[in-house]
C-alpha cells in the first residue's frame, strides 16, 4: 500500500500552510473559530440527540427539531470543515504520526456517513411511523461518534 | 492578603501542584471544561437564535427557554467547576493573563446582559412569546450574548498563549498595567 505522508508532505509545503505556521497569530485565531463551531455543532448535535433520547423537549416533534437544527448543523459543520482544514494545512506532517488526530479523522467519516444516512432517516420520520428504540440507538451512536470527534481533537493538542 | 499573594499561596498549596503536574488529570479536566462549552453554549446559541428570530420560530419562545434551561444550568455548572480547576491548577500565570482579564470581564458582561433581560424584557414575554421574531429589546439581549460568549471563547483559547506573560519583557506599559506584572527593580 502506498503511503499518504507524501501527501502530508506536500500539504505543509502549500503557500497557505506555509503562512499560518509563519504567521505568530494566525492560527491561534482559526483554531478560536474552530471551538466557536464546535460549541454550536455540540449543540445542535446534542439538542436532536437528546430529544430523541426522550431526555429533552419531549413537547416537539423530533422531526421539527431536527429541521430547526439542520441548518445550524450545516452551517457549523461547515466552518468547522473549513477551519480544521487550515489547521491542518499548517501542521499536516505532525498530525501524520497523530494517534489522536487518526481517531478524529476516522470518527469525523463515521460521524458524517451516520449524521447524513440514518441518523438522518429516523430523525425526519413522521410521527407515524417513529420508532422510539430506533431513534435511542441512532442517539447513542451518533453522540458516541461525535464524542470521538472532540475527544480526539483535544487530545492531539496534549500529545506533542 | 493581596490576590496575588493569595494566587502565590494557592499554587503551593500540594493539590495545585499535583493537578498541575498530572500527566491524566489536567488534560481530562480541560477536555471536559471545552466539552461543557458544546452544553451550555451551543444551547445558549440556540436560544439567543430563538431570540433573533433566526431559529426554532414556530416554537414559543418561553418555551424554548424553558425546556433549554435545566441542560445550560447543567453545562454551566460543569463549566465553573472545571474552570476554577484549571484556575487552580496554574493560578499565578492565569491571574497575571491579560486575555484571562478580559475573559472574566466579559464573563461578568454576559451575566450582567442576562440579569437585565430578564429584569426586563423577559418580564412581557407574554405579549410576544408566539412571534416568530421578537421585539428589539430582545433581538438586541440575544445579539449581545452571542457577541460576548464569542468573544469569551476567543479570549479562552487564547489564554494558552504566552505572548503577554509577565516573564517575557519588554512588554508595553498598558500590557503590564492591564495584567497586573509586578516588575523587579532593575
Amino acid at each position: 500500500m502506498t503511503s499518504l505522508l507524501p501527501f502530508f508532505e506536500w500539504c505543509e509545503t502549500t503557500r497557505l500552510g506555509a503562512a499560518i505556521r509563519d504567521s505568530l497569530w494566525l492560527f491561534p485565531v482559526i483554531e478560536a473559530v474552530h471551538l466557536v463551531a464546535f460549541a454550536v455543532l455540540g449543540g445542535a448535535v446534542l439538542l436532536v440527540n437528546l430529544r430523541l433520547l426522550g431526555l429533552a423537549f419531549r413537547s416537539q416533534p423530533v422531526a421539527r427539531l431536527a429541521q430547526d437544527a439542520a441548518p445550524w448543523l450545516g452551517g457549523s459543520l461547515a466552518v468547522a470543515l473549513v477551519s480544521g482544514s487550515l489547521l491542518f494545512l499548517s501542521e499536516s506532517v505532525k498530525l501524520y504520526h497523530s494517534e489522536p488526530f487518526r481517531l478524529k479523522i476516522a470518527s469525523l467519516v463515521l460521524a458524517l456517513l451516520f449524521t447524513f444516512s440514518a441518523h438522518r432517516k429516523v430523525t425526519l420520520a413522521d410521527e407515524a411511523h417513529a420508532r422510539p428504540f430506533a431513534g435511542r440507538l441512532a442517539a447513542v451512536v451518533s453522540l458516541a461518534l461525535w464524542a470521538g470527534v472532540a475527544w480526539g481533537g483535544r487530545w492531539i493538542g496534549f500529545s506533542g | 492578603m493581596s490576590l496575588l499573594g493569595f494566587c502565590q499561596w494557592l499554587a503551593e498549596t500540594p493539590w495545585s501542584i499535583a493537578l498541575h503536574e498530572s500527566l491524566w488529570a489536567y488534560p481530562l479536566v480541560e477536555s471536559t471544561h471545552v466539552w461543557s462549552l458544546a452544553l451550555f453554549v451551543g444551547f445558549s446559541v440556540l436560544l439567543d437564535l430563538r431570540l433573533l428570530g433566526l431559529a426554532m420560530q414556530r416554537i414559543p419562545a418561553s418555551e424554548v427557554a424553558r425546556r433549554l434551561l435545566p441542560w445550560m444550568v447543567a453545562g454551566f455548572a460543569l463549566m465553573v467547576v472545571t474552570g476554577l480547576l484549571l484556575f487552580y491548577a496554574i493560578p499565578v500565570r492565569t491571574y497575571q493573563s491579560l486575555f484571562f482579564r478580559i475573559k472574566v470581564l466579559l464573563l461578568a458582561l454576559a451575566g450582567l446582559n442576562v440579569w437585565v433581560f430578564h429584569a426586563t424584557v423577559w418580564r412581557s414575554v407574554a405579549t410576544w412569546d408566539l412571534d416568530p421574531v421578537p421585539p428589539r429589546s430582545a433581538r438586541r439581549a440575544g445579539a449581545a450574548s452571542l457577541l460576548l460568549w464569542v468573544c469569551i471563547i476567543f479570549a479562552g483559547r487564547m489564554i494558552a498563549y504566552s505572548w503577554f506573560d509577565c516573564d517575557r519583557q519588554p512588554q508595553p506599559a498598558v500590557v503590564n498595567w492591564a495584567a497586573g506584572c509586578v516588575l523587579g527593580s532593575e
